[in-house]
């Protein structure tokens, strides 16, 4: 089970990597996409939003449930990616890559510090990698 | 068994409850035999008068239409009445099927791409697609016209209860929507512009223009449409219309004192996932066999729970399989002829009815099978439903209940099932009692 150590987590399940002074991806951890089994829709949130952090943005869709998907950190939405709409798939294939579902401008730098680490993420979900 | 539970007596089971209240003794007669309770039973039947005893001209929301004969015979085949909530797909082909043709036939009278199972009524329709506009645009007011069934309107207030969400009314005093008092009011705050057609006086409103003025702005256009008229009008979603609702108890289903009644609810495609009720969908099976499911649930609320897109968790099977019915048996040419009978013989009734003395017209709009008649000062227009009713005709509705500028006028329904005669009766008993005390 990969879980990168360049990025950050969260409790949610959502990894988070830092593209730039200004730009935070976000996407779903590899572990997650296993649970939820085949993604068939996501609901992303829309450009220029102001998201706070914990609070619920965009869903996921798998042929068991849906489930809430939340911003890591506050800020606004920057880009989404637009090709989940096409191919939701992605976000089963290719979770830390082309799977992505939002980055955010982060008005909160101290923010980022607060994010789980790779070891930390594998412990608390007892994750083997 | 009671031993297996470690209980002596069965009535240890009932110590909690108190002694007095276990096994009370009731006032109640003595029973009766088979042949007494038939004979009660249907001395309080004939109480109640039914379209068979009456001519009804009456209207407004639940209709008086024929339902062939085959409606019945296959609806009430215990394969049908019997069938309960298709949750699991295996055991439920028979009933997904008839659910996937009933919403196929919905798309198709209503010109839109797709449509939900089925919901309550017209009215919580019609509140369920204001509330999927609402969520779509994320904007806080609607316009509803005024021509729309008033307890329709009462019952979408409700619905909007403590939602802070704005509900304007437009007037038509003219007797239909008027698209430039649309294009006054709409605003960028509007989620939609709500219409019906026929509307509530029986006249047909322009809904090209009325969407046309509505889009301008962003807003949804929301149409209330009466399914039979559908035979031969152009189809809301040929007109511009994001979802049509409306109420389909006039599809083979019987008036029956006020219910059970049908809703349908149709969409655009890109209102999919956001539309609410049960929706059924065409699939293959693992060994490449056609089957059907329930799909997209991930809208409903046995799974997304408060963020579901309603509370709804059920369908009017029966209904709907009945409406289902009767639109294969009557097909598309069908349909027109009825709808084409309902013009012609309300039109013949108007006509007549005006030249009754003290009767004058309301509107000058087209209508389909409904009109609006008022009666000259002074005439009791309460008292001439009475004297007709005596006659086992029922002449209208009154509209003073919720238009009190209209107070005394009638609205009347003429539907294929009236004959000449019928309607010739109808004008004539009218004349008689008009003249009897007016002159």
């Amino acid at each position: 089970m990969k879980i990168p150590s360049e990025l950050r987590y969260t409790k949610t399940h959502e990894w988070v990597r830092r593209q730039g002074e200004r730009e935070l991806v976000v996407g779903i951890t590899e572990h997650a996409q296993e649970e939820l089994k085949d993604v068939v829709f996501v609901e992303l949130p829309p450009v220029g939003k102001q998201v706070k952090a914990g609070e619920a943005v965009a869903v996921v869709e798998s042929v068991k449930a849906a489930f809430d998907i939340y911003a890591p950190v506050s800020g606004t939405i920057a880009t989404v990616n637009a090709q989940l709409g096409s191919k939701p798939q992605l976000v089963n294939q290719d979770a830390y890559g082309e799977g992505w579902f939002f980055a955010i401008a982060p008005s909160q730098p101290g923010e980022w510090e607060q994010l789980m680490s790779a070891g930390d993420y594998a412990k608390t979900f007892q994750v083997s990698t | 068994m009671l031993r297996a539970i470690g209980v002596a007596r069965f009535e240890e089971l009932l110590s909690d409850i108190p002694a007095q209240l276990r096994m009370p003794t009731l006032a109640l007669p003595a029973g009766l035999s088979e042949l007494e309770l038939l004979a009660k039973a249907k001395g309080l039947a004939q109480l109640n008068q039914s379209t068979e005893q009456v001519d009804s001209y009456l209207g407004a929301g639940m209709y008086d239409h024929h339902i062939p004969a085959v409606v019945d015979a296959l609806a009430s085949r215990g394969e049908f009445a019997t069938a309960y909530t298709p949750y699991q797909a295996e055991a439920s082909q028979g009933t997904l099927q008839a659910i996937y043709e009933y919403q196929t036939m919905i798309c198709e009278l209503t010109g839109m791409e797709v449509a939900n199972a089925s919901l309550y009524d017209g009215a919580s329709s019609l509140a369920e697609a204001a509330l999927v506009a609402l969520r779509t645009t994320g904007r806080q007011r609607l316009l509803v016209s005024q021509a729309v069934h008033p307890e329709y309107r009462q019952v979408l207030r409700t619905y909007l209860d403590g939602n802070g969400v704005h509900l304007a009314e437009l007037p038509v005093p003219s007797g239909i929507t008027e698209a430039s008092r649309v294009a006054e009011q709409v605003s960028p705050d509007v989620a939609a512009v709500i219409v019906q057609t026929p509307n509530f006086f029986g006249c047909l409103e322009t809904l090209a223009e009325l969407a046309e003025a509505a889009h301008a702005k962003g807003a949804l256009v929301i149409v209330c449409v009466y399914p039979v008229a559908l035979g031969i009008i152009q189809p809301p979603g040929a007109a511009g219309a994001d979802i049509v609702v409306g109420e389909g108890q006039s599809l083979g289903n019987p008036m029956s004192y006020g219910g059970p009644t049908l809703g349908f609810f149709a969409a655009r495609q890109e209102l999919v996932r956001k539309i609410p009720g049960r929706l059924a969908g065409r699939t293959i099976d693992a060994e490449q066999q056609c089957g059907y499911v329930l799909t997209l649930q991930a809208r409903e609320q046995h799974i997304r729970r408060e963020k579901a897109s309603s509370n709804i968790c059920t369908n009017e099977g029966l209904l709907a399989l009945r409406a289902t019915i009767h639109l294969s048996a009557l097909g598309p040419q069908g349909l027109r002829e009825v709808a084409l009978l309902n013009v012609q013989k309300s039109h013949y009734a108007y006509e007549q009815l005006l030249q009754v003395p003290h009767v004058a017209p309301v509107f000058t709009q087209p209508f389909f099978n409904e009109f609006v008649i008022r009666f000259s000062e002074g005439v009791s227009s309460d008292r001439l439903l009475r004297q007709l009713s005596a006659e086992r005709i029922l002449g209208g509705v009154g509209l003073q209940r919720w238009y009190p500028a209209l107070a005394g006028a009638w609205l009347v329904c003429v539907t294929e099932t009236k004959t000449k005669a019928q309607i010739d009766r109808f004008v004539e008993t009218l004349t008689k009692a008009v003249q009897a005390t007016h002159g």
